[in-house]
């Protein structure tokens, strides 16, 4: 690490130290999916744009557009100072993780412009229109109609599982501008879309935890200016795969910081340090303490991975591979931990959020059932099996 | 937890990688393995010899003593890749055996064997007994002081490739009750003191040693104060090289039943396309991933008091579940040729047993890391 670095860590180290807020009342969303009130998006918006304005946010985006202009050594050790600190999310992930990326990437002059400091300062909330009702994990069926119309594109359709939808200004939304093409992959059109035009309406629906945070979003003869459109019309397919390889991690630009707040195992093994069964510690059970290691050993995999997956020569058979399965594993992991520690709880267990008994106000309940949304979200698990297995072992298609 | 213990590799360590995987593939095609099953030894005496001259078996044998002067950290890619193509040498053993020597022997014993063993020679350890028990110092075998040397008495079990070594180390209790290592020479056991074990994995051999009053010289004795020291660091560079082998053999393993999943029809369709046959073996992949990325760690931080045991204990644990899992998922799905004879699977699931057997299973060491790691 050089001096410069070093020094970087430091400062950044020390602001997360001053500025980090400590616990609020009411419960900050763990994840970026989980923003489900105004008084939790207003939070995590200012304390968005407050780490921006420090410069712990973007600073190896370029400078011309907003961001730090330094490298990604830079936003790296801001984050790991972040998470150090236990920091709360950086929450409009859209943005910085995925649409921010692929604009940088592959956007115009004017995109870049107009785009990217929004996505930074949390001004600009950025959701994804992928999946539709009819079209989940079938993504490339997606049927909302795009027609252009002089300047503008015409759209008519719904999407569904819009996180952020509620709040969000822009959309990157995967359209049908050609329902002859020779596949339906091949009718596919990307758009950077606004929300706030006429014609778009979002719903909002309730989550399985009995709270809001995401929404249906109904287009009806919506029109969006034509300079939105992503690469070619009719090249849709693959600029939402790559959109799809920044929000899974396996192609590196995002702005940094993280939008899941990952479980450390030591965070359960307090849990069965309180823990009583039959008077004893729950700790004590052999049972119990195998399950704890098997947590330790998965959350040291998954940081070697991370470690191994930047050392070229321990990946040369597969390069693909670490970087394919990481939102398997992770997501994967963040489930059965949560849902291993309702089993650490007793009669407790039956507790829900907002009982005053329930253990860590039901932190781990609401944590187990929103792990849902990171194993079916952006690919099922499933899915990712299904890609791990025709790209990294090729295997033949199942479709 | 080792929350700060770090992957890495030398480049000492990645020629190392490089040169295996080259030199394995070629000397150890699958048919090669199969009739080397047959044969009385398990191993091409000829491939062995050349292993001496590249130098491998004094990787981790200091310079003064005719060796590299590295470590197990780049002993672990050659043995990932010997079992990657099942290829079966005294080369594990060995290693084990000059552990023992580098640690407890004093520059007399050094000078006698290590520069013989960097230069080819085989050695072997004899440290399990009928008991099973893995722990290493609950031994019966004793050692009797006799004038000028110590009299063995007891029986070894699961001593790996007797016939190739030249000198064994065998534990003993001594009289005053603590543990004494000795280098025994072979060729002061007679032909009816071993006895070859019929054990599950065909690829490999071991041995039933009975000492019935061997004799070995004052010098035959490692320090006696490192005994305890000593055993342990075998237990662990054992691991160590087990998780290599589980690792290298989870990789054949999938890269064989993928091969098959591509190949085989069935319903008209590639039976690698039905998802109840591709998901679990994409589960096996990252698995092995997983393991690999443990291996690798504990390779880079064995030297390191405390977080090279946490490491080689979770690298050996998930090791052996990947092989486990893909070995049983990879006979399965091979269907009828699966239960024969013929096809490889059972070979890699052969292997997982032998290696879980063998100085600890997967529980096992999970208990231990449960000592380590939950402090109430």
């Amino acid at each position: 690490m050089s001096a410069e670095i070093a020094e970087f860590e430091k400062d950044a180290l020390g602001w997360f130290a001053e500025n980090t807020p400590g616990a609020q009342d009411f419960m900050l969303p763990l994840t970026f999916m989980e923003v489900g009130t105004n008084q939790q998006f207003e939070f995590l918006r200012d304390w968005q744009r407050k780490v921006y304005e420090a410069g712990y946010l973007g600073a190896a985006w370029p400078k011309e557009y907003g961001g730090g202009g330094l490298t990604q050594a830079h936003q790296d050790v801001a984050t790991k100072a972040m998470k150090a600190h236990n920091a709360p999310i950086m929450f409009n992930t859209i943005g910085l993780g995925w649409a921010g990326p692929l604009i940088l990437d592959m956007g115009t002059e004017a995109h870049k412009q107009k785009y990217i400091k929004g996505i930074l300062n949390a001004e600009d909330v950025w959701c994804q229109g992928f999946s539709e009702p009819e079209n989940g994990s079938d993504l490339g069926n997606a049927q909302l109609r795009a027609v252009r119309d002089g300047d503008e594109y015409v759209l008519n359709g719904s999407k569904i599982w819009t996180t952020h939808g509620h709040y969000a200004k822009y959309m990157i939304l995967l359209a049908r501008t050609d329902f002859d093409a020779p596949n339906k992959y091949a009718g596919l059109s990307f758009f950077l879309s606004p929300m706030r035009v006429a014609g778009i309406e979002t719903h909002k629906i309730r989550k399985l935890t009995g709270e809001h945070g995401f929404t249906q979003t109904f287009f009806t003869d919506a029109r969006i200016p034509a300079d939105g459109l992503m690469g070619a019309e009719g090249a849709g397919w693959q600029v939402a795969m790559q959109t799809l390889m920044y929000e899974r991690n396996a192609k590196g630009g995002q702005a940094g910081g993280y939008s899941i707040t990952e479980v450390n195992p030591l965070e359960i093994l307090e849990l069965a340090r309180k823990a009583e069964r039959g008077g004893k510690p729950v700790l004590e059970d052999p049972v119990i303490r195998e399950r704890l290691v098997d947590f330790m050993i998965e959350a040291q995999a998954m940081r070697q991975n991370a470690g191994r997956a930047k050392l070229p020569p321990l990946n040369q058979d597969c390069p693909q591979a670490l970087p394919l399965m990481s939102k398997l594993v992770m997501t994967e992991y963040m489930r059965e931990i949560n849902q291993f520690a309702l089993s650490l709880q007793g009669t407790k267990a039956g507790y829900y959020v907002d009982e005053p008994n329930a253990v860590d106000d039901g932190y781990w309940h609401r944590g187990y059932l929103n792990a849902f949304s990171a194993t079916i979200g952006g690919g099922t698990s499933q899915i990712q099996r299904n890609i791990i297995g025709e790209h990294a072992l090729g295997l033949p298609k199942t479709r | 937890m080792s929350g700060v213990t770090k992957i890495g590799f030398t480049e000492e360590q990645i020629d190392m990688l490089s040169a295996a995987e080259r030199f394995c593939r070629e000397k150890s095609p699958m048919e090669k393995v199969r009739k080397l099953m047959e044969s009385e030894r398990g191993f091409d005496a000829d491939v062995w010899k050349e292993i001496g001259p590249l130098g491998w078996l004094g990787i981790a044998i200091p310079e003064e003593y005719g060796g590299v002067g590295l470590s197990l950290t780049e002993v672990v890619p050659v043995v990932e890749q010997m079992a990657r193509r099942m290829m079966h040498s005294p080369f594990v053993a060995t290693t084990l055996a000059a552990q023992a020597v580098i640690m407890g022997g004093d520059d007399f014993q050094k000078k006698k064997l290590l520069p013989e063993i960097a230069q080819g020679a085989a050695a072997t350890v004899a440290l399990s007994e009928r008991n099973a028990d893995w722990n290493l110092e609950n031994i019966d075998t004793t050692a009797r002081f006799d004038k000028t040397g110590y009299v063995l008495s007891g029986v070894k079990t699961f001593v790996a490739d007797i016939y190739a070594a030249k000198w064994v180390i065998v534990s003993a209790k001594m009289e005053g009750g603590h543990i004494g290592l000795f280098i025994v020479p072979t060729d002061a056991l007679y032909g009816e003191a071993i006895r070859r074990e019929i054990i599950i994995d065909e690829t490999k051999r071991s041995y039933e040693l009975f000492l019935d009053k061997v004799f070995v010289d004052e010098e035959a004795l490692l320090d006696d104060s490192l005994s305890s020291q000593i055993l342990e660091h075998i237990h662990l560079a054992a691991n160590l090289l087990s998780a290599a082998e589980l690792t290298g053999a989870a990789q054949s393993c999938i890269d064989y039943t993928v091969e098959y999943l591509g190949t085989r029809k069935q319903f008209g369709k590639l039976i690698g396309a039905f998802q109840a046959l591709k998901h679990p073996t994409v589960d096996a992949f990252v698995d092995y991933q997983k393991s690999r990325s443990l291996l690798y760690t504990a390779a880079y931080n064995f030297a390191q008091q405390g977080e090279g045991e946490v490491a080689v204990r979770m690298a050996k644990v998930k090791a052996e579940e990947t092989l486990s899992f893909a070995a049983d998922r990879s006979i399965q799905f091979h269907g009828g040729f699966g239960f024969t004879y013929d096809c490889d699977a059972q070979l890699y699931r052969r292997r997982a047993i032998f290696l879980a057997s063998q100085y600890g299973d997967a529980r096992y060491h999970k208990q231990k890391l449960a000592d380590l790691l939950l402090k109430a």
